[in-house]
């Protein structure tokens, strides 16, 4: 149960740095801009100069490097077996040979190649998560999102359904952490017993859980239409995004950084 | 003595920038047959402490004895501990799991090994106390009043026969007469069964008219502890931590005030009557 309170969706940290403080338009268009760049270097110069960029990031959001790392810690397993996939199986110079197991130079370079892109990669889009709070993630995106609907992309839909899902996963861990307890206090089990049983032994927390939840939607749904909620057509904004100079200035940094590292590498 | 709480403190997240200190160093003995009233402020500590009694809660420091037997330790399972000190939450009904009423009432019997041919007559046992009729045990225990499925879930703890029973608000969030109903409920267990009664409530009123015991908290401290009476004569006290005494006390503090012959000390509203009564024949 105590795990369960460390879990922070989006993880984000609140601050006042220059990147904590940039349009979160220009921060999901800046990183959509970097995911394109990984994926089109592929020479370790390349993921240097993007590592670069990532440190040039990390640096202004002042952001405690321990959180950035914490975020690569989950794909210990992914990276161990992407190495091992691509250190083994993959045809060319043999370095050396355990067994059948053949270890290639092309394999080295490949799966090292892989890791970084993939080490790059989430560590690029956490900073992006870090620095930007959940409610202001949605904002953007809503307002990226808005010249789509002429194709029939119901953004505003998307980014309130995003804002109620965040909003309430803290009310769900409190509900879930109230049942589970209150059937322990019956003395209800969660811990012994084999897979099926323990299975089993969730009905009584899942049950209650699904019916307050949708109890809760209702309730919900009637007090933002009491409070004259019609969707997303002319509703103003407490906070408006304002684009400034800053955030072009970074733009077009980032721009011109992943056209010239991806001509020149 | 069948529970006694030594030096208790509870700290929330612990080691996090969010900690929290929600009982400092809270000591408690409650005997057999005692009905205690609980009160204190929204935050004050009370659930936390509760939620100690049956081991629902680790304290971070100090120990919860059962009949002297440390509920931590490895003499007594967590289980036996739960059967014998029943807790009814805030809101139990929003826990309610089962297809029938039946099941949901059985649900704790069972896990504390009730033989299946006794349950039949656990359940009865138990929606009898509650007031709940029979024959509501097939039906979906969705389909009842908020009031019945209040009832249902406090049979559901009922029916595993504890000694002490603890209960967290719970008349919250009822009608005045399904307050009533649930009160007497708590008072026929506490008379007929002779159950130890733990009361948690922020209602004055409430608490009372049963309680032979009244502790309250704040800051997560008990700061006072006694009878009814007792801990009333400190009504500036409970005024300034924000609870306040029974209206019928003040009724009769004021008269006093005005020079008439009343006693002080009466908080219910039978007791005031009677004192009201007493002046209007005198004149």
């Amino acid at each position: 149960m105590a795990m369960m309170r460390n879990i922070t969706i989006g993880q984000y940290i609140p601050g006042e740095s220059v990147i904590h403080r940039l349009d979160p338009r220009t921060k999901i268009i800046a990183t959509f801009l970097y995911i394109v760049l990984l994926f089109l270097v592929n020479t370790f110069s390349g993921y240097a100069c993007s590592a670069l960029l990532i440190l040039l990031a990390v640096a202004l959001s002042r952001l405690p490097i321990k959180y950035i790392l914490r975020g690569i810690r989950p794909l210990a397993f992914i990276i161990i077996l992407t190495l091992s996939l691509h250190f083994f199986m993959t045809e060319g110079h043999v370095i050396f040979q355990v067994g059948f197991l053949k270890v290639t130079q092309e394999g080295v370079v490949r799966g090292l190649m892989m890791v970084s892109r993939l080490v790059l990669l989430v560590v690029g889009t956490s900073i992006l998560t870090l620095t930007t709070s959940p409610i202001l993630l949605t904002d953007g995106i809503e307002s990226l999102l808005k010249p789509l609907k002429g194709l029939g992309v119901p953004a505003h839909e998307l980014a309130m359904m995003m804002t109620i899902a965040l909003r309430f996963i803290p009310t769900l861990i409190e509900e879930t952490e109230k049942i589970m307890k209150a059937q322990m206090a019956r003395g209800a089990d969660f811990e012994s017993g084999n897979i099926f049983q323990r299975a089993k032994s969730l009905i009584p927390i899942l049950i209650p859980l699904f019916i307050n939840a949708f109890r809760r939607a209702d309730d919900l749904a009637v007090a933002m239409e009491a409070r004259g909620y019609r969707g997303g057509e002319g509703r103003t904004r407490f906070r408006v995004l304002r684009f400034t100079y800053k955030d072009v200035v970074a733009l077009i940094f980032v721009a011109v950084f992943v056209v010239v590292v991806s001509i020149y590498f | 003595m069948p529970i006694r709480v030594e030096g208790l403190s509870y700290i929330y997240n612990a080691g996090q920038p969010m900690e929290k200190l929600a009982l400092n160093n809270v000591s408690l003995a409650i005997e057999d047959g005692e009905f205690i009233g609980l009160i204190g402020h929204t935050g004050s500590g009370k659930s936390t402490l509760v939620q100690h009694l049956n081991g629902l809660l680790k304290p971070t420091k100090g120990r919860i004895y059962l009949d002297g037997v440390d509920i931590h330790s490895k003499e007594i399972t967590l289980r036996s501990v739960r059967q014998q000190v029943g807790m009814v939450f805030q809101y139990p009904e929003y826990q309610l799991f089962g297809e029938t009423v039946f099941e949901d009432v059985a649900f704790g019997p069972k896990n504390m090994g009730v033989p299946e041919h006794q349950l039949a007559e656990r359940v009865e046992w138990a929606l009898n106390l509650v007031g709940l009729d029979i024959g509501l045990k097939d039906r979906s225990p969705f389909e009842l009043s908020g009031g019945q499925k209040r009832k249902v879930a406090i049979a559901g703890v009922i029916a595993m026969q504890p000694r002490i029973l603890i209960l967290d608000e719970p008349t919250a969030g009822l009608d005045p007469k399904g307050r009533d109903e649930v009160l007497s409920l708590v008072s026929r267990l506490h008379q007929e069964e002779k159950t130890t009664i733990i009361l948690v409530s922020h209602s004055m009123e409430d608490i009372a008219r049963l309680a032979t015991r009244l502790v309250v908290m704040a800051n997560g401290e008990i700061v006072l502890e006694g009878t009814p009476e007792a801990v009333f004569q400190h009504a500036d006290y409970l005024e300034r931590i924000g609870l306040g005494v029974p209206q019928m006390k003040k009724l009769l503090q004021a008269l006093q005030e005005q020079g008439f012959d009343v006693h002080p000390d009466h908080y219910t509203i039978e007791a005031a009557e009677g004192e009201i009564v007493k002046i209007l024949e005198t004149k």
